[in-house]
């Protein structure tokens, strides 16, 4: 996966022959399709709403103003709370933090005892857990809500990571048990023969070993738990719900005149952190998504 | 040091028991949440629970009450709509951008990168930044008319017939990146003999894409199809952010119809149903494959 990014070969030599620039054409035209919502985002959200009522919204600012971005973020109202995104911004931290932590923890043992331990069973467990990867969500939801209210965690920020600890098992499971798998079991062996137990083992060999897959898993969480609406808005209450929910609950709200460019603001806002994530880790959130992609 | 305790042999059950203990979270989650809740679902689909969930059994009564909804057949019609062109467009873009990225260019992780980043954006996101593109006073529609085409009509997200294809827009935007990733892994894993081969034999470029490098790509385009057809199904935030299932009822998709029935109608059996059908339609799509897949390797 890693040199898969890279081409090979001699580069072409004759750059400007008639298949070359239809090739080069064609690409910058649909890379300019693609980039086109992004700045749209960024220059209405730097408008003024006069100038976006006149204007066309292609067209650059003529004057900047970062007050809708100030408003976005403090004075936004869903309903009659006027807090603005930072409410949600700090529920989806609040939500991100722990529910990472905890489900990489848990999916890299699991993976650690399905390469290296297998019991009578794991197999089945694992086979289980992946073709459950497949079940569309709704199935599951209410049993999750009975069983975060038999829990006592219904409507908690804990039920949520724990909701999301249980759906990124499977993906990050497979993920984890691939390495592990690829570790030299001379290296596992060697270990067990100088003594070392399950958890001898994972934390002074398999962790130390494994950074890279680890930032891998990190990025893949992040990115998926930030983006989460669905578990958001089943299993949390409104002052607890992640930005995701109260974006769209602030841009969709009825009530009041629409202004779109604290909308475009809004939306950045909430999309900043996994784009931060995608253009500082590169080759990384590929590797992350392949891996989920590509069976092992 | 560790020969003491291997002299005795512990017994089946305690064996590896730190491992199996490790794995109680893997397990509860397989058997509890996974099996147990799909079949408690499945199971309740068949009564008549309303606000509570109990277990008065009424048959079949909501699945019929379910297929002579409205709301539901729309929902179906979108979403088979919606996963028909998501599939081509998907697969045929995905594949095509990966080819171009393949064929030795400058700037490729430029290009990758531009691609790519809609996949990082939440559903959200994007179906907020499409609402608004398309939006009709503001948006595409007036721009072209303001260039002097006054008649210019492009307002899908306000047109019953056509909404379904504004979503589509939004979905394809960010769902292609993902597959070209997929296909241009796919590709680079292509022994590079195989073109010079082609050129030997004087087959064209195009040609040699579709006849020699698709075939061979075959576990890769399987791979693709899966995950399409799971996101497919899985449709849901999207269509909040971008139209809330209007105008009316026209933009409806069963994920959130289930939502509705669950969380908001209070109509829990009406929800369950309607999910169990989800599963069942993904039963009816991952069955084939994993005969494919796996059912052909052992006889293989």
């Amino acid at each position: 996966m890693v040199d898969a990014v890279t081409p090979r070969g001699p580069k072409p030599r004759r750059r400007f022959s008639r298949a070359n620039v239809m090739l080069y054409g064609t690409l910058i035209v649909v890379a300019l399709y693609y980039a086109l919502p992004l700045y749209v985002m960024i220059v209405t959200s730097l408008k003024g709403m006069p100038e976006i009522r006149l204007g066309n919204i292609f067209s650059p600012p003529v004057e900047i103003t970062f007050q809708p971005w100030v408003k976005a973020w403090a004075e936004a109202c869903t309903g009659i709370n006027c807090e603005g995104l930072s409410r949600g911004f700090w529920n989806s931290v609040q939500i991100l933090i722990p529910s990472v932590i905890l489900s990489i923890a848990i999916a890299s043992v699991n993976g650690y005892a399905l390469a290296n331990w297998k019991f009578k069973g794991s197999e089945v467990f694992f086979t289980i857990l992946i073709v459950g990867a497949f079940i569309p969500y709704q199935v599951m939801l209410y049993p999750l809500v009975i069983i975060l209210r038999e829990l006592g965690l219904y409507g908690n920020v804990w039920g949520l990571v724990l909701v999301h600890t249980v759906f990124g098992m499977p993906i990050l499971t497979l993920l984890f048990r691939n390495y592990f798998t690829s570790v030299p079991e001379e290296l596992f062996k060697a270990a067990r023969v100088d003594g070392a137990g399950f958890w001898g083992i994972y934390f002074r060999i398999m962790l130390p070993m494994s950074l890279p897959i680890f930032v891998v898993a990190i990025i893949l969480q992040v990115t998926g738990i930030w983006n989460d609406f669905l578990f958001g808005v089943i299993y949390t209450k409104p002052a607890d719900y992640p930005m995701t929910v109260q974006l769209n609950n602030i841009v969709n709200s009825v009530q009041g005149i629409k202004e779109y460019n604290v909308n475009m603001a809004a939306t950045l806002l909430t999309g900043l952190v996994p784009l931060i994530i995608y253009f500082a880790s590169g080759k990384l959130f590929v590797r992350g998504i392949a891996a989920g992609a590509v069976k092992g | 040091m560790s020969s003491s305790s291997k002299s005795r042999k512990p017994s089946g059950l305690f064996r590896n028991m730190s491992a199996k203990i490790a794995s109680v979270p893997m397990v509860l989650t397989a058997l509890v949440v996974f099996v147990g809740g799909t079949a408690w679902t499945v199971l309740y689909s068949f009564t008549s629970s309303k606000l509570l969930p109990k277990l008065n059994f009424v048959g079949l009564d909501q699945y019929e009450r379910l297929w002579s909804t409205r709301r539901w057949i729309i929902s179906i019609e979108n979403l088979a709509v919606y996963g028909f062109f998501s599939m081509i467009f998907t697969l045929v873009i995905g594949f095509t951008l990966a080819a171009m990225l393949d064929r030795k260019i400058r700037g490729e992780s430029i290009f990758r990168t531009i691609f790519l980043y809609p996949f990082a954006l939440s559903f959200v996101v994007t179906g907020l930044a499409w609402q608004w593109i398309l939006n009709p006073d503001l948006g595409i529609q007036n721009v072209v008319r303001q260039m002097g085409w006054e008649s210019f009509t492009f307002n899908p997200l306000n047109d019953p017939d056509i909404v379904i294809y504004g979503i589509l827009i939004a979905g394809l935007w960010q769902g292609t990146g993902l597959i070209m990733v997929i296909m241009l892994a796919g590709l680079r894993g292509i022994d590079e003999d195989i073109w010079k081969a082609a050129r030997v034999d004087g087959i064209g470029t195009v040609k040699t894409y579709i006849r020699v490098i698709i075939p061979m790509m075959r576990p890769v385009f399987v791979t693709a199809l899966v995950l399409i057809a799971s996101g497919i199904i899985k449709i849901y935030d999207l269509v909040v952010a971008q139209t809330n299932g209007g105008p009316g009822i026209a933009s409806e998709v069963p994920a959130k119809y289930v939502i509705n029935y669950m969380f908001r109608a209070q109509n829990l059996a009406q929800g369950f149903a309607a999910s169990t059908m989800m599963l069942l339609s993904v039963v009816i799509i991952l069955i084939p494959w994993a005969y494919l897949e796996f059912g052909g390797k052992k006889r293989g």
